[in-house]
């Protein structure tokens, strides 16, 4: 394939994925392709090489690429991070090779990495809650940084004095052990920018290069846990409120830097505590959508397309998550009913991604995964603005022909 | 004296914790026997049960009742000559845990946590539960119903495994085992042969009830 070749295929995948989004009928649905650890599988290694080994990673992903010729692909950078979990001491996450089984998926660690009362100093000064409280917990490569100094309120003699703080045995190790983290990273991100070139040179888009998270879902699985959030809700409403906003301002100016800097549109946004069965329509109506939809739409206002996984069921929160501006977004849901979003959220609004079931992608046969992305087609994808996809990436234990069977059908049905 | 136990039914079902914890300390200072404010605990979890059911209460609630109730306990406990919730009282007992492999514990918690106050002995053995533990567990503590909770695309096969080593042991005969979580549907219980599976915690204590009190 010549270089002319790559580039006029990235132009027709390009066009038919933003036909989908603006919710034009494209020449034929298009597809995408999350595959995290089912990547391993597919390339005959264990899910803890694919977590080590970039070049390994990216060799797989290439031929998996040129396999089903999807019109996305999900990044190749959350399941490489051994190497830098390794070096970060990494406590949010056990992965294969460190907690769990070498052909496990890594697993996020529900816990309470900020306490109650914390609110207020996260609610004060965010950067000192996490230099001086939250990184020491999550990382040990972290423990230490505390000892730095406290700037804010230093100034003029105090603030040179105190700079002694960078001397201190605990902000020594602690910034060295960084400086190695760094490296690490930087070495997984040229890797990444360097795959995704090659890719969209061979006529690949990636997926997004940022995600970010709702203000709920930040709050409630990074810092004060499930129970601790879902307590917050009735306890102390009003600092859950304050530190939502706060971390909406935050949350929204990552997303806008970074894809910046990317040149990358898309913002990819798992969605985990919008279900139906979590919190009540009035409790989602007050602590969910109104922060979430002021993301969105500073999103949107700055010409980026969220990417938003509705992951469980969320059909009663249809109603409420429609209210955005048409063709501005994607709405992946993982196990709502196509038909019935399509019917509320009617065929001018937004497109919908998605959602073959993982039982169904696991344990039927090909026939079956090719009959239920025929019907999905046919019928979601029926008027344009649909991807097809999985409901939430190829599950780890998805027999070949089944993967093949979903990413044929779009070539085989209108 | 009535119009307190009325109150502090009222206070916990409606999740009023400050005034429920005040009134309950209230009333084991005065001498009202701690065995009657776990009960009058027991009636407001009822009616907590009944709220979620009806899709009045989510899990804020739920979670939040439990707290309560681990609270008051904490304070009627120390002060009782015999040990509450005798299992003689209970309806039937369920075994749960998170298949091997799987380290979510969230869903599994929500569930011990209806199970248990709609009045079932539940145990509860954890995450990440090999296939020969929950043989074990099983034998020991002969359970009529056993839940097998997994949030994984990988708890599919473990669940699988699971369901056939019990079987292989002998011991699913008169034994219900549901299936819960994240992923699964149908298709996945008829591939692990569960004999049900279950959406949420309602799902699960109907189970339960079906199975062991028939009704």
């Amino acid at each position: 394939m010549t270089t002319d070749d790559g580039a006029v295929r990235y132009a027709e995948k390009m066009r038919r994925v933003m036909d989908a989004v603006e919710l034009r009928r494209p020449d034929r649905v298009p597809t995408a392709f999350q595959a995290s650890f089912w990547l391993a599988r597919y390339g005959g290694i264990t899910n803890r090489q694919l977590m080590y080994d970039y070049d390994k990673a990216c060799e797989i992903t290439r031929r998996a690429l040129l396999e089903f010729d999807p019109d996305l692909f999900y990044p190749i950078h959350v399941t490489t991070l051994g190497p830098v979990c390794e070096a970060a001491g990494f406590k949010q996450i056990q992965w294969p090779g460190h907690g769990v089984g070498d052909n496990q998926p890594f697993q996020y660690i529900d816990r309470e990495y900020m306490t109650a009362d914390e609110y207020d100093d996260f609610l004060f000064d965010p950067t000192g809650f996490y230099l001086n409280s939250y990184l020491p917990r999550i990382a040990e490569a972290f423990e230490g940084i505390e000892e730095l100094p406290k700037f804010a309120g230093l100034y003029y003699h105090q603030l040179l004095g105190n700079l002694r703080g960078f001397a201190s045995p605990g902000a020594v190790r602690s910034l060295a052990a960084l400086q190695r983290v760094a490296e690490e990273a930087q070495k997984l991100a040229k890797h990444r920018v360097e795959f995704n070139q090659e890719m969209a040179g061979l006529g690949f888009p990636v997926s997004h290069a940022v995600g970010t998270n709702a203000p709920f879902d930040y709050l409630g699985d990074f810092f004060r846990g499930a129970k601790g959030i879902l307590t917050d809700m009735r306890r102390r409403p009003d600092k859950l409120l304050q530190a939502m906003d706060k971390a909406g301002v935050l949350l929204l100016r990552h997303a806008l830097a970074g894809a910046k800097a990317s040149g990358n549109n898309f913002v990819f946004i798992p969605i985990h505590w919008a279900a139906d069965s979590f919190m009540s329509q009035q409790q989602f109506a007050t602590f969910w959508w109104p922060q979430f939809r002021k993301l969105l739409m500073g999103l949107i206002e700055n010409d980026l397309i969220p990417v938003c996984l509705w992951e469980s069921v969320c059909t009663n929160r249809l109603e409420v998550i429609g209210d955005i501006p048409a063709g501005k977004a994607i709405y992946w849901f993982e196990r709502t009913d196509l038909l019935k979003a399509r019917e509320v959220l009617g065929s001018k609004l937004v497109c919908l991604r998605g959602n073959v079931s993982p039982s169904l992608m696991t344990t039927g046969t090909p026939k079956e995964v090719d009959d239920d992305c025929r019907k999905l087609i046919e019928t979601v994808g029926r008027d344009g603005g649909f991807i097809l996809d999985c409901a939430f990436g190829v599950p780890d234990e998805t027999p070949l022909e089944n993967v093949r069977a979903l990413y044929q059908s779009v070539h085989k049905y209108q | 004296m009535e119009d307190n136990e009325k109150r502090l039914v009222d206070l916990v079902a409606d999740m009023d914790e400050e005034e429920a914890l005040a009134l309950a300390k209230e009333m084991l200072d005065g001498g009202t026997d701690p065995l009657q404010v776990l009960d009058l605990c027991r009636q407001a979890m009822d009616l907590v049960g009944k709220r979620f059911e009806s899709g009045e209460y989510f899990l804020p609630e739920l979670i939040l009742a439990g707290e309560m109730l681990d609270q008051i306990g904490a304070m009627a406990k120390p002060l009782l000559n015999e040990s509450p919730d005798a299992p003689s009282n209970k309806l039937g007992r369920v075994l749960i845990g998170t298949v091997q492999g799987d380290l979510h514990d969230i869903g599994k918690n929500i569930v011990t946590f209806m199970l248990d106050i709609n009045g079932f002995e539940v145990k509860d053995i954890g995450i990440d539960v090999p296939v020969a533990t929950f043989v074990e567990e099983i034998k020991a503590f002969k359970p009529q119903v056993v839940c097998l909770s997994g949030f994984l695309t990988l708890a599919f096969d473990t669940m699988k495994q699971t369901v056939e080593a019990i079987e292989a042991a002998g011991l699913r005969e008169g034994l219900k085992i549901q299936i819960g979580g994240g992923q699964i549907d149908e298709t996945i219980r008829a591939y692990t042969g569960a004999d049900g599976f279950g959406l949420n915690a309602v799902d699960a204590v109907n189970f339960s009830r079906k199975h062991i009190v028939g009704a």
